[in-house]
């Protein structure tokens, strides 16, 4: 009993990162309606920028995160004013190739800047050391990353449900003619959108510096869960976004503990078994 | 207030417009006649700038907006209440009134306790979303809505269209009211009896073109035009 309980909160700590990536790319397809399959390559920009602030020029931990997820913010920012505006209108599929072009592309930036795999640096002192949770030591570093996540999520409700702001990309979500016949700036909402998805991805990946490898590659790893939660959750649903995170997270560590060679299968499997009950994913209209 | 001059405007390749002029007067009530199809909500669309020009002038107030973005059209006074209201189903009636308020970033008499004024029905509806809302209410919205956003002209798209005879007797009421808070309209519908009870002047389109200017009373009585381009 007090395994499955552990193994739970281990897999709650990851489903964290989870969260983090697929609710910046479930808020860029909800709004944008550009399905970005470079997202998960600024999770790993994010991973680099964070490993290089924190580990190699020695920046504190929590400035190192900021100025990360502030860098990729206006990298998404280039993006998306400088390439995906001009596809606007276009076939979709012009979208998926740009999109999958620039994870080529960040992959090979990645190896030139940086090279192959790195080592990890120490998780910062504040963050290190560990509690006992059901008669094992459980790392704060996993706490903390469930914190964040958390108050991301509260956050996100908060920015998306109680600011003009929040109400403003609803409303271009749901009619951008009308939105823009009203007077919002609807390009605004657009580049702004974007970056807060990319400053999300960012978050994520530096959080993951301390504890995980980053190395080229790392992105179309995540983009491909991410993706399947997205879908779980409903496309474009933040809710279903943080459940299918929680429900993929969770239910893999599980996978791993008992069905270690699974592992990959499992989160196909999850999302095979909600896709046949609900095909329009779990928190969709 | 407004000029419109030889407007051809169209959807991707096809053209609709093929040339239409037209001008509203400061406070007039101006109506854009004519049957399905003959181009009315692609003009008013065009005013805003939501449908591609290819040529023509659209002047308001000595400024050019063709090739202005909507937003921008929006803020410099042109509210535009589409034929079928495009109510943002995920915020409530209040929050759809106020988002117009402070997407437009203009001040002016209109605010919500003077909409709620205007329609009751609204105040006693403010917290529901707005796909929970009947047709005739949500015309009531989208209406006002617009006015949250202190427009100086009023575009109106089928404003009667579907509605009872005894709620277009209210709205006939209401949009008198409107105007004799200062604000211009120019609508567009092919329901004669309303126009002509409300409407100073009016035009007839008819295949992208203008056929007839005047007063909505020239135009009624003369039984040849009626016959050609509006009887139904």
């Amino acid at each position: 009993m007090e395994v499955f309980a552990y193994q739970g909160l281990i897999g709650l700590s990851s489903a964290m990162y989870l969260w983090l990536i697929s609710a910046g790319l479930t808020i860029i397809f909800g709004v944008l309606g550009v399905l970005n399959f470079a997202h998960g390559s600024l999770f790993m920009l994010g991973a680099y920028l964070g490993y290089t602030l924190y580990g190699l020029v020695g920046v504190p931990f929590g400035l190192a995160v900021l100025g990360s997820m502030a860098t990729v913010a206006v990298v998404g920012a280039g993006v998306e004013r400088g390439l995906l505006r001009p596809l606007y209108g276009l076939d979709p599929s012009y979208q998926l190739l740009l999109t999958f072009g620039l994870v080529l592309f960040v992959d090979d930036l990645a190896k030139l800047i940086w090279g192959g795999v790195f080592r990890i640096p120490p998780i910062p002192e504040w963050l290190q050391g560990s509690v006992t949770l059901f008669s094992r030591p459980y790392p704060i570093y996993n706490l903390f990353l469930i914190a964040v996540g958390l108050s991301v999520g509260v956050g996100l409700w908060w920015l998306f449900d109680r600011t003009w702001w929040g109400r403003a990309v609803r409303a271009t979500a749901s009619d951008r003619e009308m939105a823009a016949a009203l007077g919002i700036r609807t390009p605004t909402v657009f580049s702004s959108v974007f970056m807060l998805g990319s400053a999300l991805a960012a978050l994520g990946g530096a959080l993951s510096t301390p504890v995980r490898p980053v190395a080229p590659g790392i992105g179309a790893a995540m983009i491909v869960q991410a993706f399947i939660i997205t879908v779980i959750g409903g496309l474009g649903n933040l809710r279903g976004a943080f459940a299918g995170s929680l429900l993929v997270g969770v239910l893999s560590s599980y996978g791993t503990l008992w069905f270690p060679e699974f592992e990959l299968f499992f989160i196909f499997a999850i999302m095979a078994a909600v896709l046949l009950v609900r095909p329009q994913g779990l928190f969709a209209r | 207030m407004l000029t419109v001059e030889g407007l051809v405007a169209g959807y991707g390749g096809s053209v609709v417009l093929h040339g239409v002029g037209f001008s509203v007067q400061r406070g007039e009530v101006v109506a854009l006649l004519g049957r399905n199809g003959a181009g009315k909500t692609t003009t008013l669309r065009a005013v805003v700038g939501l449908v591609h020009v290819h040529r023509g002038s659209v002047r308001f107030r000595d400024v050019e907006l063709v090739g202005r973005p909507p937003f921008e059209v929006a803020r410099r006074g042109i509210a535009y209440v589409p034929d079928d209201r495009r109510i943002f189903p995920d915020l409530t009636v209040e929050e759809n009134l106020q988002l117009a308020r402070y997407a437009s970033g203009r001040e002016g008499p209109w605010d919500l306790e003077r909409v709620y004024g205007l329609f009751p029905a609204l105040r006693e509806l403010r917290h529901l979303r707005g796909t929970q809302l009947s047709g005739g209410q949500q015309k009531m919205l989208a209406l006002g809505r617009a006015l949250m956003s202190n427009p100086e002209l009023l575009l109106l798209d089928e404003p009667v269209e579907g509605l009872a005879p005894l709620v277009v007797r209210q709205l006939e009421q209401t949009l008198r009211e409107i105007r004799q808070a200062g604000v211009t309209i120019l609508l567009a519908d092919q329901n004669l009896r309303f126009c002509r009870r409300i409407a100073d002047r009016g035009y007839v389109l008819d295949k992208g073109t203008v056929r007839l200017g005047g007063t909505l009373q020239a135009i009624t009585s003369d039984e040849q035009t009626v016959r050609q381009y509006l009887a139904v």
